[in-house]
């Protein structure tokens, strides 16, 4: 199953450059969420079944590939943005920056050692690559949508790493993190709402009244 | 059971925030079960319940210290609420004094959790909590500083959950069972994988610091102080920086019995000069009062740092600091917010002379701002004096210095701007959001009550108190 595994979190690592590349806000929220879909399945594929696991996988699925993907959907509908017209930086610039940044995840993760069931597998590469592209998108885009895919991005890359811990990790801890990371997504698209409100010109750019004199 | 009460109560008081319909009344659930959960944290500082939920839970000696002083500074903040709240009757405060109760919550739970799991839940939870509290005022630039508070202390907590991670991940690869109690991280800290400890302290250290707020992490503090109700911002600068500052603690705990201690410690004492400097940098000409508060917040979680990365005698001054900013914080915070409201403005070319117009308030903000940079006889200068001159002593004479000169850049800096805000005469024509505020009982008696608290610290401490700080700086390895 590792081999299986490791194909999947190449799809993830290839997510990444989709999400990177498209100025399409719907479709950045899609192939995110299909992210979350994908990485959901992972811990059943690496570890043998128990029903800790299949909570894990569940509760995953449920909030990474469908409640969250909806919940900023509708932000972006209630917002009428389509697409991430004018961001810091151009998308073949962070394309190309993506790109290093997988590159660099790949140099980094030779230096740390793995235990020897983990040995020779995609996982710490995949998680920081993703990590990075989620960084890259939070700095490069100007929308507050975008943002908050970038967050989502970032918080999929951790969730990654964290895939090698599913059965050491208390099931508390999980459900405790992936709660905080509903209701932040939730707190966020309220945030989107109200910018929009306040301002409908605004077309939800990040505000930028408060600066430094 | 104590635990249990005291992670539950604030909650049932959350939902009968929710569930009062009537505006003016709500607000008295605030004080009603700040003063219960004062009694009960009382109750467990003096008779510790053990363990439970092996170790999951405990209360030692920082958590005590942590709790102790944040229930304090609530409980001033919920009295002081109540009339804040009256005035503002034409706002819903609903969701104010819901998330305020969660908060409580959620600090609690920071204080007494010993897995870092658990610990890092706890510490997203009060970020969430509060992101409601600094929108209260509901207007765009009170909404940008939400967004900009929500997203980046998001992405910096996200990054100490990785943090958190590679810690777990070590001790699967050092062939240890998979842990994430503190207790057993800190036995097993020197047979951790070296490679991922080291990672690990990195990420944990830029992510509860960008919580913390330290330089260079620190640029959503101006603006969430800033336009966060003045209760709000006391909380923020009082409460949710001691639990910010707990979970590096903890790192500390594990960073200290690895051979990476003076690694962290050196980055611990970079990152909080640095902070000084940013502060006193900024501090200078600050024309807005309430953001200037900001960068005092910023200074003081650099002094913080800086005395957990000299360790040995700077962590008992540390620790002192840290009951002590969050209560003179809470003066500050308090006062700055009266005067916002009697002059409707915060900036300083139209404040002058509050001592006329509200003098408790303007008084007490002379005197808070007197105390908290490190004037005698308050209790700041006491744990001041007690981090620099550990420094010297134990030949950190560059560290000793900087720190020195950049308290007294900050006192200057920070002179400019409450000195004309305090002093001199009022303007004839007040803001237009000006309201006819008097200081009364109610707005000025929470704050009267802190501003005791440090001055008799500051001349007296108490046995109980100084037993605690010994214990707390023990378990943070006082004599490594």
């Amino acid at each position: 199953m590792g081999a299986f595994a490791d194909q999947l979190l190449v799809l993830a690592i290839l997510i990444n450059f989709a999400a990177l590349g498209t100025s399409r806000l719907v479709l950045a929220v899609r192939v995110i969420g299909f992210q979350g879909v994908v990485l959901g399945v992972l811990p059943a594929l690496i570890h043998p079944f128990s029903w800790h696991i299949a909570a894990i996988v569940a509760l995953t699925v449920c909030a990474k590939g469908i409640i969250i993907p909806w919940l900023i959907t509708n932000a972006i509908h209630k917002a009428e943005v389509k697409r991430e017209l004018e961001p810091f930086v151009g998308y073949i610039p962070t394309l190309v920056l993506g790109a290093l940044c997988t590159a660099l995840a790949f140099v980094f993760a030779k230096h740390l050692p793995m235990a020897p069931e983990h040995q020779g597998m995609l996982f710490v590469p995949a998680s920081i690559a993703t990590l990075m592209s989620g960084f890259l998108v939070l700095t490069t885009r100007r929308k507050t949508i975008s943002q908050v895919l970038g967050y989502l991005l970032m918080e999929n890359g951790i969730f990654i790493f964290g895939l090698l811990l599913a059965e050491a990790m208390p099931a508390m801890v999980e459900a405790g993190a992936i709660l905080d990371l509903l209701v932040g997504i939730f707190v966020m698209a309220i945030v989107i709402n109200q910018i929009n409100r306040a301002d409908p010109t605004s077309d939800s750019a990040s505000p930028t009244i408060l600066r430094e004199d | 059971m104590q635990f249990f009460l005291l992670l539950a109560l604030p909650l049932l008081g959350a939902a009968a925030a929710r569930l009062i319909p009537d505006n003016r009344l709500r607000p008295i659930v605030l004080p009603l079960f700040a003063v219960i959960q004062l009694g009960l944290v009382g109750w467990l500082l003096a008779d510790t319940p053990p363990p439970i939920f092996s170790g999951w839970l405990e209360l030692d000696a920082l958590g005590k210290l942590v709790l102790g002083s944040f229930s304090i500074l609530f409980a001033a903040c919920s009295w002081y609420a109540v009339k804040y709240l009256r005035t503002r009757h034409e706002r819903s405060n609903r969701m104010l004094c819901t998330s305020l109760l969660l908060c409580l919550s959620a600090m609690s739970l920071v204080s007494v959790s010993h897995n870092l799991g658990l610990l890092w839940v706890a510490l997203e939870a009060t970020t969430l909590a509060m992101a409601p509290l600094i929108y209260f005022n509901s207007n765009a630039r009170s909404l940008e500083a939400t967004w900009k508070y929500l997203l980046l202390c998001s992405v910096g907590i996200a990054v100490a959950l990785l943090g958190i991670f590679f810690l777990a991940y070590s001790t699967i690869v050092a062939h240890q069972d998979a842990t994430l109690l503190l207790g057993s991280l800190i036995e097993d800290a020197p047979r951790l994988n070296p490679a991922w400890r080291h990672a690990a302290f990195i990420f944990l250290l830029v992510g509860f610091g960008s919580k913390m707020g330290l330089a260079p992490l620190h640029s959503w503090k101006p603006d969430a102080y800033g336009e966060a109700p003045g209760l709000v911002g006391a909380l923020l600068a009082g409460g949710l920086v001691n639990c910010a500052f707990l979970a590096l603690m903890r790192i500390y705990q594990i960073a200290a019995a690895t051979q990476e201690a003076p690694i962290f410690q050196n980055a611990l004492i970079g990152m909080g000069l640095l902070s000084m400097a940013f502060a006193a940098v900024f501090m200078a000409r600050q024309s807005d009062f309430k953001r200037m508060l900001a960068y005092s917040s910023v200074e003081h979680v650099g002094i913080l740092t800086l005395a957990l990365g000299l360790g040995k005698g700077a962590l008992y001054g540390g620790l002192f600091h840290m009951v002590n900013n969050c209560l003179t914080k809470g003066v500050l915070f308090l006062s700055a917010g009266n005067i916002h409201r009697a002059y409707g403005s915060k900036s300083t070319d139209l404040v002058r002379g509050a001592i006329r117009l509200v003098p408790w308030s303007g008084a007490l903000f002379l005197v808070a701002f007197l105390a908290i940079t490190g004037s005698p006889p308050f209790a700041p200068f006491v744990s001041e004096l007690t981090i620099v001159s550990s420094a010297f002593a134990n030949h950190n004479y560059w560290a000793g210095t900087l720190f020195l000169v950049f308290l007294a850049i900050i006192f200057i800096g920070m002179a400019f701007t409450v000195l004309p805000v305090v002093l001199g005469d009022p303007p004839e024509k007040l803001g237009d959001e000006a309201e006819p505020y008097q200081d009364t009982p109610t707005s000025v008696a929470p704050l009267l009550g802190l501003m005791a608290l440090m001055l008799l610290l500051g001349v007296w401490m108490p046995k109980p108190l100084s037993d605690l700080l010994s214990a707390g700086a023990a378990l943070l390895g006082e004599r490594r």
